[in-house]
């Protein structure tokens, strides 16, 4: 298996971008599904299969993989929601009286590989806020009932952030341990696993939500993306909707990390280092009511004692006439290596760990996804 | 026979359906015209309509050019020589 972090997936807006590392420089080696927004792609190390989730305007989600990194494309049939299925009238909802809706599938958020001990494991995050589990390689999928069921979703306690209805965005599967797995979900906040999918427990402790009238709920919470430190696995990171908290006690409990008097407080994205869980990054924007980059200016912040300061990493990114954003999956580290993509258009990479930033492109569609494989 | 014409749009995912995209099926109503058409082009009753039956937001299915009535159970029923358009909505950028 090649060395991660020399080929990047761009999934964007107008289709799916491949580039190949030729020594200090990228090249794009494909384009697939041109003219087709990917809401989510990735190599799944553990097979080579590339994975594409489109989110047609007029015909729905869809699902696609490639065995020869998108050279050609196989479409298999999308996670669907069992008949019956409803989505329950949130505590959210303007109108409390509003009949539930049938479940169907709105969009593929994110697709992650199960653990290395299971190799025909895979699992995608979608909007309604289903969790879908494949042991047969992606061949046929099925919706993860407990997680379903949780009694938090029954009362209504997850509703929509960003899109219409809650979605699962964050699949991540314990390295050491395949049983556990967390994800995330806007909004509800995030859930662990540590017997598979049988049962799921909430892990929002600490977080606050100004958007909530009573912001400390046990479930209703926005984390944006939640990380976890490969190498250490108790320790966690969120960039949620109301500032950036970590966790070192598996989830257990958050500690509220963001910046004071600084931009790493309202945005999307958040990378962690994969030995040291007190280094992450994070893309910050204005706020929840303006969402464009901070003062004109694009910038990724970095800290490397767990959030008690924040770096504004700066060197070779434009300083002036920004608007951009960076979308939840449009921030990924590889070894030393970190590149973003924004809903502008614009790809950054880095080889110094943020230190300096060389441009990718500056016309791309709006990047929905960027990861490395 | 029913005479069935598909927007341009579906032939990049089914080339199967060829330049005139014309197909005669024997269907008494709209769900099993959705059905019968499925069968002949696996997966494209995925295309048309969402997990529980309904004909997607963005997609318009007419019979003799009037757009059908129910959009979730698909009941309209079928003249033995309808003329169907399929067809998606004109939106986004």
């Amino acid at each position: 298996m090649p060395t991660r972090g020399n080929t990047l997936l761009l999934g964007t807006r107008k289709g799916l971008f491949v580039f190949d590392r030729i020594g200090r420089a990228w090249r794009l080696s494909g384009v697939s599904f041109l003219g087709i927004p990917i809401s989510y792609a990735m190599i799944d190390p553990r097979t080579g299969v590339l994975w594409a989730g489109q989110d047609h305007g007029h015909w729905g989600a869809k699902l696609s993989r490639s065995s020869d990194r998108g050279r050609t494309w196989a479409e298999v049939p999308p996670p669907k929601y069992p008949e019956g299925e409803v989505i329950r009238n949130s505590m959210m909802s303007n109108d409390p009286t509003a009949p539930d809706k049938p479940a169907t599938l709105r969009y593929i958020w994110c697709i992650a590989p199960g653990g290395d001990d299971e190799p025909n494991r895979l699992y995608i995050g979608t909007e309604p806020g289903g969790l879908f589990v494949s042991d047969d390689g992606g061949d046929t999928w099925q919706l993860n009932r407990p997680l379903w069921d949780h009694p938090s979703r029954l009362a209504g306690q997850w509703f929509g952030g960003g899109r219409d209805h809650a979605g699962i965005h964050s699949v991540i599967v314990d390295p050491h341990n395949s049983k556990r797995v967390l994800i995330a979900i806007s909004c509800a906040g995030t859930f662990e696993t540590t017997d598979g999918g049988k049962s799921w427990t909430v892990r929002n402790n600490g977080l606050k939500s100004s958007f909530l009238p009573e912001p400390n709920p046990e479930v209703g919470h926005d984390p944006h993306l939640v990380v976890m430190c490969p190498g250490d696995t108790k320790h966690l990171w969120q960039q949620n909707h109301c500032g950036i908290w970590r966790s070192e006690d598996d989830g257990r409990s958050w500690i509220n990390v963001t910046e004071t008097g600084g931009p790493a407080n309202f945005g999307f994205a958040i990378a962690v280092d994969e030995r040291d869980p007190k280094c992450a990054w994070v893309a910050p924007a204005v706020s929840d009511e303006c969402r464009v980059a901070v003062n004109g200016a694009l910038s990724i912040s970095r800290t490397t004692d767990g959030g008690r300061r924040w770096n504004a990493l700066r060197e070779g990114l434009p300083q002036e006439q920004c608007y951009d954003v960076i979308f939840r999956h449009c921030l990924d580290k590889a070894g030393d290596c970190l590149a973003f993509g924004t809903t502008t258009g614009n790809v950054y990479y880095s080889d110094d760990r943020g230190d300096r930033w060389k441009c990718l492109g500056n016309h791309f569609p709006l990047v929905y996804s960027l990861r490395f494989a | 026979m029913v005479r069935v014409a598909f927007t341009r749009h579906l032939h990049r995912f089914f080339p199967a359906l060829g330049e005139t995209a014309l197909v005669d099926v024997d269907s008494a109503n709209v769900r099993a015209l959705v059905g019968d058409l499925d069968a002949l082009y696996p997966g494209l009753a995925g295309y048309l309509c969402d997990d529980a039956g309904a004909l997607r937001r963005h997609v318009n299915i007419f019979v003799d050019g009037a757009p059908i009535h129910d959009r979730q159970g698909l009941t309209d029923s079928l003249d033995h020589a309808a003329n169907v358009h399929i067809m998606q909505a004109l939106s986004g950028g």
